[in-house]
């Protein structure tokens, strides 16, 4: 048996008849026990990978081993290992709570009383008791995000397939979803899980892997790709484009990556905010530029693409409409 | 907060308890279809009220000028009443399930251990409850208002079953359109032209000898045209049944 949770190993995906390349080789290994990321914008192929573990998806080439079982060739003992939350929140609208939490483990073939007990454990431990007797359908956001999670727990699997579970959510739910995962993984679960949210990825994964059009751009812990990406962003706006272009050459060598100037805004990616600034100011007054801002900003997941790719995360978006939804995609690519 | 999950993978299954578990999986999703129905206002509409309605408005408003050879009108449009709500029923079909493809949920159904045939095996297994309901609300309304099957006891529940035999294909059928609608919306839109030639366009209302000769091909192999004259023919003593048109 694999030492690993999950190990899937260069899985290629490809969709339309090859002219999409969803995945394009991806490597990845999730040790027990631990909770892993996957991160990058929509269409970077996140879902796909998921899709591929939890055995909705075969993979056009690569072989994958969930639990130490390979999903292609027994997806069925696979399915009795694992949970999945997917990304919109699928509860049953018309049924309760209790209710979806009673099917899906009836559907994991639990036995009847014991079913019945768990989903009164799950509803209890995720602060929907008072909501279990109402139809779904009168969920909040929030609600429906901890029934969907509850729902992938009836069945009490040792792997966790979460696939952007705050997506959508107001602040506090996502507070308090994050609590929840981190209780889970605190109980002993091994959690994979996609984010769009470099916040997300920091706070609950401890080993990240960033997709970019279906491959691996860069992978290490959370701290690992901040200490590569430097801590904190300095955003410089000049008064004017001949300013901006001036003034990048006095600054360009403060951080240790790139520059990235978007008209007459200049971000450096430094390690220490505070202490480049104070530099910056005074070599830029020196050189008799005035300034129309100065911020200091914590890295965001664009940072994270504009350093590693050196473009916009939003500007992969042509893949979205094959992305989502999921459901349709992978019924055409079984036809 | 502390969750015990133990790592308690279930064990493999034999043939035997994976075909018990197949058919515990089927009526799992049946039931959860069948509180569906009876949650959503406009289906519960679809499946009692209007089939009253059109009981009531050919019995009443257009059944004066109907004329069948040698059978009451009454007798005559209980059974095809019967066909026409099955198959308006089956439509809730096809678009309950384009809508659980369209928001993932049979996406989950596929990453669960469960048998892949009771996705459509529960829902047209719901149709068929939900039929049985339909077949016994509307005898009731069609004796008030004046059906009197002439065949024996026997004889009419042989009818109903042929008539639950007819719908439950016709299940089948619209869950294929379902299935291969892109959404909720298109598969509502996908059934009309199937539901107009197999209701309306039939022998449910009136027989075929009464249309132009043009007209009689579709009525006359329509599927809903022999599945009420069985029934019918079931439902009294002697074989009123005209030959087909």
């Amino acid at each position: 048996m694999s030492d690993y949770a999950v190990e899937a190993l260069d899985i290629v995906r490809t969709f339309k008849d090859g002219e999409v390349r969803a995945l394009d080789g991806v490597t990845l290994r999730v040790a027990r026990g631990e909770v892993f990321g996957l991160l990058g914008p929509n269409g970077s192929g996140k879902t796909t990978m998921i899709r591929i573990l939890s055995t909705i998806l075969k993979p056009t080439s690569g072989t994958a081993t969930v639990n130490g079982i390979d999903v292609v060739k027994h997806p069925d003992a696979v399915r009795r290992s694992i949970g999945l939350a997917g990304q919109y929140a699928t509860v049953d609208e018309n049924l309760t709570g209790f209710e979806n939490l009673r099917m899906i483990g009836l559907l994991n073939h639990m036995d009847k009383s014991l079913v019945v007990k768990r989903a009164h454990e799950l509803l209890e431990q995720f602060g929907l008791s008072d909501a279990a007797n109402r139809t779904t359908k009168t969920y909040s956001g929030g609600m429906r995000r901890r029934l969907d999670l509850g729902a992938a727990l009836v069945a009490s699997p040792p792997l966790l397939f979460l696939d952007e579970p705050t997506t959508g959510l107001d602040p506090q739910s996502r507070q308090d979803l994050w609590a929840i995962i981190e209780g889970l993984v605190e109980g002993g679960v091994t959690v994979l899980l996609t984010t769009q949210y470099l916040e997300e990825a920091d706070r609950l994964a401890k080993q990240l892997v960033v997709l970019d059009h279906g491959k691996i751009i860069a992978e290490g812990t959370s701290q690992e790709l901040k200490t590569r990406l430097g801590n904190t962003v300095l955003s410089v706006t000049f008064a004017n484009t001949d300013d901006a272009s001036r003034g990048v050459e006095l600054i360009r060598e403060l951080s240790p990556t790139p520059a990235i100037i978007e008209g007459t805004v200049v971000d450096l990616t430094v390690d220490r905010g505070p202490a480049v600034a104070a530099d910056v100011l005074r070599r830029l007054d020196g050189a008799g530029i005035t300034l129309a801002g100065l911020a200091l900003r914590e890295p965001s997941l664009d940072d994270v693409f504009l350093n590693l790719t050196g473009h916009k995360a939003e500007d992969i978006t042509e893949f979205l409409a094959d992305e989502a939804p999921a459901s349709r995609r992978g019924r055409k690519a079984r036809t | 907060m502390s969750l015990t999950t133990a790592p308690t993978l279930t064990p493999s299954k034999s043939n035997r308890s994976s075909l018990r578990w197949a058919l515990s999986d089927v009526l799992t999703i049946a039931r959860r279809n069948l509180l569906a129905l009876v949650r959503i206002p406009t289906s519960l509409v679809f499946a009692v009220i209007q089939p009253v309605m059109f009981v009531l408005l050919f019995r009443y408003i257009f059944g004066g000028v109907i004329h069948i050879p040698g059978v009451d009108y009454v007798n005559f449009l209980i059974p095809g009443i019967l066909v026409q709500t099955t198959i308006f029923g089956a439509v809730g079909t096809a678009i309950g399930l384009a809508e659980d493809l369209q928001r993932g949920l049979i996406e989950r159904f596929r990453a669960l251990p469960m048998a892949r045939m009771a996705v459509l095996g529960g829902r047209t297994v719901a149709d068929l409850a939900r039929n049985v309901g339909v077949v016994i609300i509307i005898t009731f309304v069609g004796m008030a208002v004046g059906f009197r099957p002439t065949g024996s006891f026997v004889s009419y529940i042989q009818a109903c079953l042929l008539m639950l035999v007819f719908a439950y294909c016709i299940s089948w059928g619209f869950a294929f359109v379902g299935l291969a609608a892109p959404n909720s919306e298109t598969a509502q839109a996908m059934t009309f032209p199937l539901i107009f030639p197999l209701t309306f366009a039939s022998s449910i209302f009136v027989n075929v000898p009464s249309m132009p000769a043009g007209c009689s091909p579709l009525p006359s192999t329509s599927p809903s045209r022999s599945a009420p004259r069985r029934c019918e023919g079931s439902c009294s003593a002697a074989p009123t049944v005209p030959p087909p048109g």
